[in-house]
Order: C-alpha cells, then sequence, then structure tokens
C-alpha cells in the first residue's frame, strides 16, 4: 500500500506545491525556487524508493475508487517505461528550476512561474503513470493548458501572446483528436483500461475501426510532438521564457507525442498503414526540421528546428516498430532531452548575458565567456552526433535499422540515404552554431557586455553536459539498466538483445555518420558566408509559414467563414427566432412520436362531464380572447387571463390536486398584480396602425395562425393519448406508501417537496431568489421611455377636474380613490398573515406549505400597498425582501447541512409528532425548517418583485419633483435678474 | 372529462403559441402565461385523471395507495406555477427595461420597416 501511495503522490505533490507557490508572495524567488526545487528532489526520491518495483518489468498499479457505481475509477500505472520518462521530468525539472531562479529577472512575478511549472510537471507525471485512457487525455489536455500559460508568461509581449494560443489550438485539438482516438478504442477493446488496451493488439489491428482510431491517435501525437504538418507551433512557443522551452518544448512536453506513439507502437504498430504515416511524417519532419534550422537566425529558433528534426528521428523510428528500433527510439527520447535542455539553458544564458539570441550579431564567446562556450559546444557536438557523445550512439543504431530493416516498400529502400541527407543539415546547423557564436572575432554591438553567469545558474549545464559525455562513452554501465527496464514495460517478452557500446566496429552506420560529417562540414564552409544574409529559413521555401497558414485558417474558420454563416442563417430578430425554435420544437416532438402506436387514442365521451365542459368552454374562450385582444385593450386580455387562470385552478381542485389549486389561485393574484404594474410602462396602441393590415403582415399572422394550430392540435392529441392510455408502474406508490412512514407527513405532494426530493427544492428556491434579485438589480437603472415618465393620463384627468372645481384641493379624487375598499384592504392585514401561518403549519399533513404559505404573505403586504400608497405603508412597515430571501435560503440549507451532524447525506430529514399542550399533536420533521425556509424565500422573493417593480412609480414621480422645483428655481433667477 | 382537458389544454397552448409569436412583448407575456396554463396541466394530466382522490394521507392506519392519485406530477407543477411566476417578472422588468432603452415595445427592439 506505501508504494501504491507513493505512485499517487508523483502527482499530488506537483499540484499542491502548485497551490502554495501561488500563496507566495510576488518577490519571493528564494522560497519559490527552494519549493519547486523540494518537490523535484523529492519526485526523484519517489522514483528512487520505486525503482525495484519496476527494475525488472514489473508493473505498479494502484485504483482509486471514485464513482464505482458508474465504474469511473482512477488508475495509475508504473512501469520501467513511465519510470524513466518521470525521471526526465523530475531530473531535468528540478536543473529547471535552479536554473530558472537565476534567469527570471526580479521584476517577473515568480509565483505564477513556479506555480505553472509545478501544475505542468503534475499534469505530465499524470498522462506518463495514467493506466486509464481517458484520464490519460485529460492529464494531456492539462499539459497543453499548462504549456499555452507558460508560452504566454510574459503576456505582454505580443509574440507571446499569440505564439500561446497557436500553441494551445493546435495542441488542444490534437488532444480532441486523441480524445475521439481512445474513445474508438475503448470501443473496440470493450475497456478503457491501458493493461487492456495493451493486451488487445491483435484484435485490434484487425478491428474495422482501426483505421479511424489510429489516425485520430497519431494527429494527436503528432500535434504535441509537432510532426510536419503540425510543427509550426514549437518555432513560435520559443516566445516563453527560456527555462519553459528547456522543460516543455525540448526535454519533457514534446516526447509525450513520442511517448504515446512508443506505448502504442506494439498495439497499433507493425501494419503499412502504421509504417507509411509514422515513418513517413518522421522522415519527412527530420528532414524538413534539420534543412530549416539550418538557416535559422535566432538561436532558440535553430534550436527549435533541430527539436522538431530529433522528433521527427524518433518518429522514424517508432514507425519502423522493430524491437530494435523500439530501444534506440527511447534511448534517442533520453539522449536528446539531455543534450537539448543543456543546448536551451546555455541559449538562455548567452541572451541573459548578452541581451540577444541573433546569431548574425554573436560571435567570439569563447573569449568572453570560455565555460559556458566550451560546455555548449559539448552539447552541439552531441546534437550534431559526434562520436563519444550520448546523440551518436542512439543515432548510429537509427542508421543501422535504417539499413538492415526491411518491408520492400521505396520508403523503406530511400530510408539510409534519407537519414544521411537529414544528418548532413543535423551536422551542418549544430557547426553553425559552435562557428558563429563561439569563434571569430569579438562581438562588436551587443545590448549588454557579456561575461559568466553566476555560477549556480551553469551547474545545471555543466551537469547535463556530464551526462552527455557519460552517456556517449559508458552507455550500459549508466542507463543501460534503466533503458532496459523501459524497453520491457514497452516490449514485454519481445525485448531483443542490444549492444549499448560507443564502438560496434567499422560498419555500415559508421560509414554513413562520416559521410554525414564531411558532407556536413563541407556544407556548411559553402554557406558560411551567406547565410547571414538570406532570409530566416531556407531559400524558396521560406515564404512557405506553416504559422502564416495557421493564421490564415484560423481567420477563415473563426471569422470569415461564421460571419458568412450568420449572413446567410441568422436573424437579428428575435420574433424570427422564436418562430424557428417554435416550429423545430413541434418538429422534433413530431418525429420522436411518429409512428408511436401505443399512443392511437380511443375516443370515450363516456366520462364527459357537462359541468366540467362549461368550465372550458369558458375557459377556452377566455384564453382565445386574450389571444385576440392582447395588442390593442391589454386589460381586457388581462382580465381574459385571468379567467383562464381560474378555470385551471377549478381544474386542479376538481380533479384531486388541492395544493395546486391553492398556490394556483394565490400565484394567480401576485401575477395580476404583477401585469397590472407593467401596464403603466407600456405605449398607447391605436389599432389605426397602418402596417397592420399590410398583406406582409395578414400573411405573417396567416402564418403564425397555422403554426399555433399545429402546436394546439399536437399537444391535444398527446395529452388525450396518454390520459386514455392506464398509467404504467411508477415511483408514485413508493412516494404514497412511505410518506407517512418515512417522511411524517399525510399531504404526500408536500412530503415529497420538502422531504423526499427536497434537494430539487432546494435548487428551485435557489433559482426564485437568483431570478428576484435579478428583477431588483435591472431596475435599479430602470430609465423609462419619454412618454411614460408623465403622470397617467387617468390622474392628470382626475386632477384637472379638482382644479376645476372650487371646493376641492389637487389630488384628492386620487387620494380618496376606492375608499371603502381600501379601508376594508388595511383591515384584512392580519386576517392574511393568520391565513399564511395556517397555510404554513397544516402543510405537511393537509394543503398548504411553505410556497403558498410564502405567497400569502406577500399577499399580505401587497394589500397594504394597494390599499394606500406606497410612503404611507413604508412609514409604518419594515419589510427587507432580500434579508428574507437571504435567511430562507440559509435556513433551507442549514437545515440540510444539518443532517451532517447526524453522519446522514445533505438533506436528510427526520420526523416525528410532538405532544403540545392545549395544541395537541403536531407534526415535528426536521422538514418543516426546511419548508421554513421555503417560506421565507418565497415571501421574499415574491414581494421584492413586486415592489421593485411598483417602486419604480415612485422614482419617476420623484424626478418629476425635482425637475418641478429646478424649473421653479431657474425661473425664479431668471425672474429675479430681470 | 379527458377529452375536455386536453382540448383546453390545446386550446390554451395554440393561443399561447400564437401570442409567443407576436410581435409585442406584452403580447408575448399573455402567450407564455397562458403556454404555462397549458403546458402545467399537460404535466399534471400525466398523472391520469382523477376526482375525489386527493394525495392526503390518512392518519390511522395503512392508506391503499391505488385510491389516491399520483402525487409525483403535482410536486413537479407546485414548484412550476411558482417559478413560472418568477419568470414572468423577469421578462416583464426586462420588457420594461427595453421598452425605456430603445423606445418600443416591439420584441426586435424596434418598428418594423
Amino acid at each position: 500500500m506505501f508504494e501504491q501511495n507513493l505512485l499517487l503522490a508523483l502527482v499530488l505533490m506537483p499540484l499542491a506545491g502548485s497551490l502554495i507557490a501561488t500563496t507566495l508572495p510576488v518577490n519571493a524567488r528564494n522560497a519559490e525556487a527552494w519549493l519547486a526545487g523540494a518537490v523535484m528532489v523529492a519526485g526523484l526520491a519517489v522514483l528512487a524508493v520505486l525503482w525495484p518495483q519496476v527494475q525488472d518489468g514489473g508493473v505498479l498499479r494502484h485504483t482509486v475508487r471514485w464513482v464505482p457505481s458508474l465504474g469511473l475509477n482512477l488508475t495509475f500505472r508504473l512501469d520501467g517505461y513511465a519510470w524513466l520518462f518521470l525521471c526526465m521530468v523530475y531530473g531535468i525539472g528540478g536543473l529547471v528550476v535552479l536554473y530558472a531562479r537565476y534567469y527570471m529577472s526580479p521584476k517577473d512575478p515568480v509565483p505564477r512561474f513556479y506555480a505553472f511549472l509545478l501544475a505542468f510537471a503534475g499534469s505530465m507525471a499524470g498522462v506518463l503513470i495514467s493506466g486509464n485512457l481517458i484520464m490519460l487525455v485529460v492529464f494531456w489536455e492539462l499539459t497543453s493548458f499548462f504549456s499555452f500559460l507558460l508560452i504566454g508568461y510574459w503576456h505582454h509581449v505580443p509574440q507571446a501572446r499569440d505564439g500561446a494560443r497557436m500553441a494551445l489550438v493546435v495542441t488542444a485539438f490534437g488532444g480532441l483528436c486523441l480524445l475521439a482516438a481512445m474513445l474508438v478504442i475503448g470501443h473496440a477493446v470493450g475497456s478503457y483500461d491501458l493493461d487492456k488496451v495493451l493486451q488487445s493488439g491483435a484484435a485490434l489491428r484487425s478491428h474495422r475501426l482501426y483505421p479511424v482510431a489510429l489516425v485520430l491517435l497519431l494527429i494527436g501525437a503528432f500535434t504535441k510532438s509537432a510532426q510536419f504538418p503540425f510543427h509550426f507551433w514549437l518555432p513560435n512557443a520559443m516566445a516563453a521564457p527560456t527555462p519553459v522551452s528547456a522543460y516543455l518544448h525540448s526535454a519533457t512536453m514534446v516526447k509525450m507525442g513520442v511517448f504515446l506513439l512508443i506505448r502504442f507502437s506494439p498495439v497499433l504498430g507493425g501494419t503499412p498503414l502504421w509504417f507509411w504515416l509514422v515513418a513517413g511524417t518522421g522522415l519527412a519532419t527530420m528532414v524538413l526540421g534539420a534543412v530549416v534550422a539550418l538557416f535559422r537566425h535566432d538561436l532558440k529558433g535553430l534550436l527549435a528546428y533541430s527539436t522538431i528534426s530529433h522528433l521527427g528521428l524518433i518518429t522514424a523510428l517508432a514507425g519502423i516498430g522493430s524491437p530494435v528500433a523500439i530501444v534506440a527510439a527511447i534511448f534517442h527520447v533520453v539522449n536528446h532531452a539531455v543534450f537539448k535542455a543543456s543546448l536551451f539553458m546555455a541559449a538562455g544564458i548567452i541572451d541573459h548575458e548578452t541581451g540577444t539570441r541573433d546569431m548574425r550579431r554573436l560571435s567570439g564567446l569563447m573569449r568572453l565567456m570560455p565555460f559556458t562556450s566550451a560546455l555548449a559546444i559539448i552539447a552541439a557536438a552531441a546534437m550534431a552526433g559526434v562520436p563519444l557523445l550520448n546523440g551518436f550512439i542512439s543515432k548510429e543504431t537509427f542508421f543501422a535499422e535504417a539499413v538492415e530493416w526491411h518491408n520492400g516498400t521505396w520508403l523503406d529502400d530511400s530510408m539510409p540515404y534519407i537519414a544521411t541527407f537529414a544528418s548532413v543539415f543535423s551536422v551542418a546547423y549544430s557547426l553553425r552554431f559552435i562557428h558563429t557564436v563561439f569563434f571569430g572575432p569579438a562581438p562588436t554591438d551587443l545590448p549588454k557586455t557579456p561575461h559568466e553567469p553566476a555560477a549556480w545558474m551553469r551547474r545545471p549545464v555543466e551537469l547535463l553536459v556530464l551526462l552527455c559525455l557519460l552517456l556517449g562513452v559508458v552507455p550500459s554501465a549508466t542507463v543501460g539498466p534503466i533503458l532496459n527496464a523501459a524497453a520491457v514495460g514497452v516490449l514485454g517478452a519481445a525485448t531483443p538483445d542490444y549492444s549499448l557500446s560507443a564502438w560496434h566496429g567499422f560498419n555500415t552506420p559508421l560509414i554513413m555518420s562520416l559521410i554525414a560529417m564531411g558532407v556536413g562540414v563541407v556544407l556548411y564552409a559553402l554557406l558560411a558566408r551567406r547565410l547571414p544574409e538570406g532570409p530566416e529559413g531556407p531559400p524558396l521555401i521560406h515564404h512557405i509559414r506553416g504559422a502564416r497558414i495557421f493564421d490564415r485558417v484560423l481567420l477563415l474558420t473563426s471569422w470569415k467563414w461564421p460571419r458568412v454563416v450568420n449572413r446567410l442563417f441568422a436573424t437579428e430578430g428575435l420574433q424570427m427566432q422564436l418562430r424557428i425554435l417554435v416550429v423545430l420544437a413541434f418538429l422534433a416532438a413530431a418525429w420522436s412520436l411518429w409512428g408511436a402506436a401505443r399512443l392511437v387514442p380511443r375516443l370515450s365521451v363516456a366520462s364527459f362531464d357537462p359541468v366540467f365542459g362549461l368550465l372550458w368552454l369558458v375557459g377556452s374562450a377566455c384564453a382565445l380572447f386574450a389571444a385576440w385582444t392582447a395588442k390593442y385593450h391589454r386589460f381586457a386580455a388581462q382580465v381574459a387571463l385571468g379567467g383562464a387562470g381560474l378555470a385551471t385552478c377549478v381544474t386542479y381542485a376538481w380533479l384531486s390536486a388541492p395544493d395546486l389549486a391553492t398556490t394556483q389561485l394565490l400565484v394567480e393574484i401576485v401575477t395580476t398584480v404583477l401585469l397590472l404594474l407593467g401596464l403603466r410602462w407600456l405605449p398607447r396602441r391605436r389599432e389605426d396602425i397602418a402596417s397592420d393590415n399590410l398583406l406582409s403582415a395578414r400573411i405573417r399572422r396567416a402564418r403564425d395562425l397555422v403554426i399555433a394550430t399545429f402546436c394546439g392540435v399536437g399537444l391535444a392529441a398527446l395529452s388525450y393519448a396518454v390520459m386514455t392510455v392506464a398509467p404504467g408502474p411508477s415511483i408514485a406508490t413508493w412516494f404514497l406508501q412511505n410518506a407517512y412512514s418515512e417522511g411524517g407527513g399525510t399531504n404526500v405532494v408536500n412530503v415529497i417537496l420538502v422531504d423526499f426530493r427536497a434537494f430539487d427544492t432546494f435548487g428551485e428556491i435557489t433559482v426564485l431568489a437568483i431570478v428576484a434579485l435579478t428583477v431588483f438589480a435591472l431596475l435599479r437603472r430602470f430609465r423609462p421611455a419619454a412618454e411614460s415618465v408623465d403622470i397617467p393620463e387617468q390622474q392628470r384627468v382626475q386632477n384637472a377636474a379638482d382644479d376645476a372645481a372650487e371646493d376641492r384641493e389637487t389630488g384628492q379624487t386620487v387620494r380618496d380613490y376606492l375608499y371603502v375598499p381600501s379601508t376594508i384592504m388595511q383591515w384584512m392585514f392580519a386576517p392574511i398573515v393568520t391565513l399564511a401561518v395556517y397555510l404554513f403549519v397544516r402543510g405537511h399533513d393537509l394543503p398548504g406549505g411553505g410556497f403558498s404559505a410564502g405567497v400569502t404573505l406577500a399577499i399580505a403586504f401587497l394589500v397594504q400597498y394597494l390599499a394606500t400608497n406606497v410612503r404611507q405603508v413604508e412609514e409604518r412597515l419594515t419589510v427587507l425582501p432580500v434579508r428574507w430571501i437571504g435567511f430562507g435560503l440559509l435556513i433551507a440549507l442549514a437545515c440540510g447541512a444539518g443532517s451532517f451532524l447526524f453522519g446522514y447525506p445533505f438533506l436528510t430529514a427526520h420526523a416525528q409528532y410532538v405532544d403540545l399542550p392545549l395544541i395537541g399533536k403536531v407534526p415535528a420533521a426536521t422538514a418543516m425548517i426546511f419548508d421554513t425556509g421555503v417560506f421565507a424565500t418565497v415571501m421574499g422573493a415574491t414581494i421584492l418583485m413586486l415592489i421593485a417593480i411598483a417602486h419604480q412609480s415612485l422614482r419617476s414621480a420623484r424626478a418629476r419633483e425635482r425637475d418641478r422645483e429646478e424649473a421653479r428655481e431657474t425661473a425664479g433667477t431668471e425672474g429675479r435678474r430681470v | 372529462m379527458e377529452l375536455t382537458l386536453s382540448l383546453a389544454i390545446g386550446i390554451l397552448f395554440g393561443s399561447g403559441v400564437w401570442l409567443l409569436l407576436r410581435p409585442r412583448s406584452y403580447q408575448v407575456i399573455i402567450g407564455l402565461c397562458l403556454m404555462s396554463y397549458g403546458v402545467n396541466l399537460f404535466i399534471f394530466s400525466m398523472g391520469r385523471l382523477r376526482t375525489g382522490a386527493a394525495p392526503i394521507l390518512s392518519k390511522y392506519g395503512e392508506t391503499d395507495p391505488a385510491t389516491l392519485t399520483d402525487p409525483v406530477p403535482q410536486a413537479l407543477v407546485l414548484t412550476a406555477i411558482v417559478i413560472s411566476f418568477a419568470t414572468t417578472a423577469l421578462f416583464l422588468v426586462v420588457m420594461m427595461a427595453s421598452r425605456g432603452l430603445t423606445g418600443t415595445d416591439h420584441v426586435d427592439g424596434k418598428e418594423r420597416e
């Protein structure tokens, strides 16, 4: 179990470190570096402890149960192959942290840098030890994401932003393809478990979806490992700080694509399709990268293209797929990581100390910074594949495989020549790097005078270069066992016998190396003069830039095409959109119900009730009347709407739903008040608007009438069909049986709301609260239309009558309007509050409950507002609706969370009956507390919305008074002036 | 009974849809109210129609579930009624604000040319 937990720690330590890193102060450079360094060292220590488990081809597994009911588990899996990669993540990670401590300027905010770096390391570890395909993709996308953040670290620089975005778009797109690939593989194998997938190679290769899965997986791997034609993001990612380039974009992240290729080569490889796609792409990338690298003037640009070329080499090896090639590929991953990380760090030191990375300006640094120069020269020689350095052996193995391995295709036949050709350029660009930067005359126009960097900044480079030498001279003694464990991890029993040594005799690969070196030197000697004058890229083809094509594609797909589509298919008009939505909804319903034979209704009029029929004769007439008059006679439409609502209410009462009837009746009242309040702000409408009688308007109306008829008839038919079929078994029986025994209430509807499905109710009252607050917030900046600002016409008429009469003062008629009813309404306050309490208390057993009680209490307040005027009410009553909402939600939440105290899940209710003196047995379920929350929230939300709207009249009245006073004042001053 | 109610649902819903497609925001509000009546009745009717069978249990002795109507659609509709009031209010306020900003009560924010 101890080892299993260590396995988790490999992922969790960096992620936790990342969180801690964000909390440190902005200028805590040392603390951040210590933290990150400690995490990296701890990671290495964990790996050292786990080494005995994996060294003989063992696999360490750990499953964290996540959602066992869905079969979702987090599986972690460590074998020798992942161990090797993790070593690079933590080892080079540690060196990069040390290097970054000296590289980052005191002005850079370091917490962000180290937090991203650690989070990246954690995600990377996640990819490497995922034992589940989907989990692997999730971590894979996380690395893309953190790579994006790290490239864009200096986000004030436009190149950094562009490079980051490009990298994200390309690699995240690849990640999506990878997800699709994993889904296809999971579907074909029947499991997402990596172990199972690795064992079902034969079945996968013969599956009919094999080509789909392969191509998608390759897109994922190629985008990540910057293979042609997706290579262009990597040079643009060089806008990242150099430690990031050294870590992510040479040593670790870009290796993930080849990690995946090598991991899956025994499963998916060995077919002609695999060979052509993988080896072909690898070789093309290798040549392209090597050629372009020679012509780049930017140090990091050269290194980036060199990285692309070397990744191409590894991909080509994976494409060959023979066991020896796989071993060579793994070995080259290590070698490349070691020399390229040191080269990037050296390039960073040069950039740091001289202020430029342009090889046309750099020269003769050997004299100024001899140590760094010597280190960089050795690393560059390793990159060129010079014997006794670590790049040599893996390159030789590649040559050997290119010569010896055959499958009879022309690509296979030409492989030795392609390999030598790329190697020629590889030698030439390494030579250019060494010659122009370190030799020649002393530099003249550098931004800074170069000198050796801080000793600790050079240490990581020294260590890596030492590794270059050790791996090159005594490979089997240093990396032998690790490489063997990794090879066994991938190949299992098929691991070949191979010899790791610097000298294999005078054979074909050596001759190829010698030719490459000779021709490379000659090529550089010929081009040396002309290179600095040339463009940034090889002649002729430097005009074809992947990045530029990418930009153009991005512009097309994210801007131009959407605009065209928008112009063709979109409408700005809400009316049109609604029409399309309604028609689509109708079609969707019709399509899904088409041919549903069991829904053919039997026409039966046996249960016809004439009174019920009469009720709905009136109700339907009301609905139609409302539809007819809503445009020109809003008030009449509203009255008719109320009629339809009442018919609905009676229907609920009739058909055994007393709770619904109560709620519907109460909500009907508040809705009416709400709409009446809204009427005040609407424009006058006259029937003689000419455009309403135009032919086009008539056609529109006719079309909408058809749509509406179809919808109405459809829903009527559907409901009739359902109602006449006997119901199947439902959960209703369970609720009815358990409401009293489990929920302690006899009103099953209420028990469902506040006990069985309380979580849903909690969500609903939250929605209610959100809507109320939105209404409130929207109205704070409400500006009425100009024509609605004045006093309503009716009041003006009445005031004018007051003014005309001798014995009446202005506003008297308005004040005394409906005097008797308003007095009665004021008296109604206490009875309605009592009714609310009554409805609430009996809710658990009889119709009522929090919802209806809340609306009732809101009505009690509302009636006061209606009976007198706002100012008068608010002098006497203080209603704080926002607090009602807040406390209501808090009560509901606390009631739910209270069950945690007793060890039950959220919102578990407890019920019993308590004997109170005088009153008798009363229900005392904790659900009642929850219902109190519902009650307070509903009451607060209702009153908040209505009062907020009502206050608008008050606001415009105040605005009118203010305007009048201002007018009077200005008139007064002007009068005095005159 | 079933026939009457389904016709009523159809008329409520059809009137609602017709108003929903109208250009004036007040018409749309009334339409949404009518539609919510229709839809609520529709959902309610999924529990089948029964009279005198309100889902209230007796405190004394077992109640046979078969004698009571289905409480589940009722619980669904109860919250739907309250929520539909809230959305009506929200829409009304948006309508008021839109009318204040654009000077028209056309749902598109501008009069048809």
